[in-house]
């Protein structure tokens, strides 16, 4: 599946296109087929994303968005050497889900 | 410390209500990312993996108390309470947000600071010794030399479009602490025979995808010439230099191209040139920036003698602490490497212990170190104990300066976008490898460097171990280089051989390690070995 990923522009938070609009958890991500780069036009221009990109990802068993490249599952989660600061905080395991 | 006088207060609240206005067009649609991003690189802010980055300039290291306050204040207020120190002795800030980027810049400009040419094709922060003014073996303070260029440098016009990014460092002494040679311009102060001050000058030098140390273009540059020859060197470059490749447009291209006679050539005829129109500064005015420089008032008649009774302050106070210009008195390393710890980043509250300690004990002064570190450079001999345990009861005690576990270290993919591997997890697993007090004083002095790309801000060609994190087929994989250095016998490492992956090249660094053990004669350290018998014997060790 593609996926459609950026930073929100004011706070800079990493934030995933799930169909509607943006959120900041990859489990929302939307499949965007070949609608990618026109949709980011689209937010880009209304000031919603910055320096948004679309990317390949993978919908896992467990019903869960795993984006192929490990810099996107990083973007997605937090900085693995400080899991207090992820976006699963209380997960000891969450870092796992990157490697 | 220098003050700021009210040009450069002018200067700086002027940049602070320019990039206010910027930020709120960006954020009301009024400008595209395509123009808005140059105007936020010149303001330090980049876009990383998590949110923005703040790049804040420490000039030549030097911080107050006041300014680490106000830093532990942002981190606090602005940031997740935490900052890191780079090898550029810069601090970052790696969770800010964009509508409060104005906000920060403005409380930075009330403590004399800012991000001003901390990014871009601009001179960057100059950085020098993490000793200066402090040192027992330096000529002078580095200092007031590092802040007149930073002066004559900053905003100027003809320096506002280079090629590439310029780095400068200067240093005073014998010992290269500060990898001098690893900059675009290096300059160590000098005395001739007849006592005059002046410059060896090291042009060329430069990290990244293509390294070179410098090479050295004068032997003794008169001291009120020294601008004057900077911007003889920035000339040629700005004339000659490539500026259709971004990887090429870097001085030391330039001189590796032109071959460094050729280079010299050149940068001595328009020396000559530059020399006849007087722009370079007039003793007055090095008088009166060298006056902040002057040296706090040592106290004297104090005693040399320190308490040893205390076995783990002993072991801190042999491996963290430095001589001293001034009788009585000692240089406090404070390493914020810790085993388990991200090397380089400081809390809120640690940012608050050291700057009383700094404030009590130092003559309010403190230093980033290139390997960040920090300093506390002028401690009454007698006071050492006291701010020993202050440090130890804020975590920041470890006594393993330039020991295996002082690891250099980038954020690597953890934080940034550029990265290829993670370099944080890697220098973790190594320090703990090693974590054991004795077997770390037993190999000695051993300096780890790891970058997570190309790019090279972990310095891995400087490293007597060196890693740089490569991508292989989308997963992360560290080439192990040795044999650098970026003291004053700079030298730049060499790759062993083909990639590990992360447990893989943890067991790597431990062989090459081992193998030093075992191989090494009396007194020598791991890159003194190395130098004696080259790279065949360590191959064969780490490849079997
Ligand atoms: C996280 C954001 C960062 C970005 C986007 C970044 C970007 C870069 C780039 C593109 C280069 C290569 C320049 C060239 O070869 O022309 C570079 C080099 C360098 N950076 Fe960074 N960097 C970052 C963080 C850091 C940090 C945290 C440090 C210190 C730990 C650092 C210190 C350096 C140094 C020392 C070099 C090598 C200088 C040289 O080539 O002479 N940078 N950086
Ligand atoms: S070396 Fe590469 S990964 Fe590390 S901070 Fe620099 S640009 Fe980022």
């Amino acid at each position: 599946m593609k996926v459609i990923t950026g930073n929100d522009l004011k706070t800079g938070a990493v934030i995933w296109w799930d169909g509607r609009g943006w959120s900041i958890h990859v489990e929302d991500a939307a499949d965007a087929g070949d609608g990618g780069e026109q949709i980011l036009a689209v937010e880009d221009a209304a000031c919603r994303v910055n320096g948004g990109y679309v990317i390949e990802a993978e919908r896992g068993l467990d019903g869960k968005v795993r984006p192929a490249h490990i810099k996107d599952r990083i973007r997605a989660l937090g900085p693995t050497v400080r899991p207090d600061l992820t976006l699963k905080p209380a997960d000891p395991d969450a870092g796992s889900w990157v490697i | 410390m220098y003050k700021y006088d009210h040009y450069d207060q002018a200067m700086v609240d002027a940049r602070v209500a320019d990039f206010r206005d910027q930020t709120r067009r960006r954020i009301a649609g009024q400008m595209t990312d395509d123009q808005f991003k140059p105007l936020r690189l010149k303001n330090g802010l980049y876009l990383q993996l998590h949110a923005y980055m703040l790049r804040i300039a420490i000039p030549y290291g030097t911080l107050d108390s006041r300014q680490l306050r106000k830093l532990a204040h942002i981190a606090r207020t602005y940031d997740r309470g935490y900052g890191h120190f780079t090898t550029r002795q810069n601090l970052q800030f790696h969770w800010i947000k964009l509508e409060q980027a104005p906000d920060i810049l403005a409380e930075l400009a009330e403590v004399e600071m800012h991000c001003i040419q901390t990014s871009g094709e601009s001179i960057r922060n100059i950085s020098a010794d993490h000793y200066a003014g402090a040192a027992a073996d330096e000529i002078m303070d580095p200092r007031p030399w590092a802040e007149m260029l930073r002066q004559m440098t900053s905003f100027h016009p003809e320096f506002s479009y280079l090629p590439r990014k310029f780095k400068i460092c200067v240093i005073a002494a014998e010992e290269d602490r500060a990898a001098m040679r690893w900059h675009d311009f290096g300059l160590r102060i000098v005395k001739n025979e007849a006592g005059e001050v002046g410059f060896e000058v090291y042009p060329g030098g430069g990290m990244g995808r293509t390294p070179f140390i410098a090479y050295k273009s004068a032997d003794f540059v008169p001291q009120h010439q020294i601008f004057s020859y900077l911007q003889a060197v920035l000339r040629v470059w700005n004339r000659h230099a490539r500026r259709d490749n971004i990887h090429k447009q870097r001085m030391k291209i330039l001189v590796h191209e032109l071959g460094e006679e050729e280079f010299t050539r050149q940068v001595e005829e328009a020396f000559e040139h530059i020399l006849r129109l007087g722009t370079d500064f007039p003793q007055a005015e090095y008088d009166r920036i060298a006056a902040y420089f002057e040296p706090p008032a040592f106290e004297t008649g104090l005693r040399d003698e320190i308490d040893r009774s205390d076995p783990d302050f002993a072991v801190w106070l042999d491996q963290n602490v430095a001589a001293h210009k001034a009788p009585g008195y000692a240089i406090a390393n404070i390493s914020l490497k810790p085993i388990r710890g991200i090397g380089g980043d400081i809390t809120a509250e640690q940012m608050e212990v050291v700057a009383d300690l700094a404030e009590r004990y130092s003559f309010d002064e403190l230093r980033v170190a290139h390997t960040q570190n920090l300093v506390l450079p002028h401690v009454r001999k007698q006071d050492l104990y006291a701010v020993w345990q202050a440090l130890r009861g804020a975590g920041l005690a470890d006594a393993n300066l330039d020991l295996v576990t002082d690891i250099i270290a980038c954020p690597g993919l953890d934080y940034c976008s550029l990265a290829n591997a993670r370099s944080i997890p890697v220098a973790q697993k190594i320090a703990e490898r090693f974590a054991d007090p004795a077997r770390q004083h037993d190999l000695g002095e051993l300096k780890i460097k790891i970058s997570g790309c190309i790019n090279a801000c972990g310095h891995h060609h400087a490293g007597h171990i060196g890693i740089l994190g490569v991508d292989r087929k989308g997963t992360e994989n560290y080439q192990l280089l040795l044999g650098g250095s970026g003291d004053e016998h700079t030298t730049q490492a060499k790759i062993t051989g083909p990639g590990f992956d992360e447990d893989g090249i943890v067991d790597a660094v431990e062989r090459a390690v081992e193998h030093y053990r075992t191989i090494r004669e009396s007194g020598e350290r791991f890159i003194d070995t190395y130098r004696r018998v080259g790279m065949d014997g360590f191959k064969e060790a780490i490849y079997g």
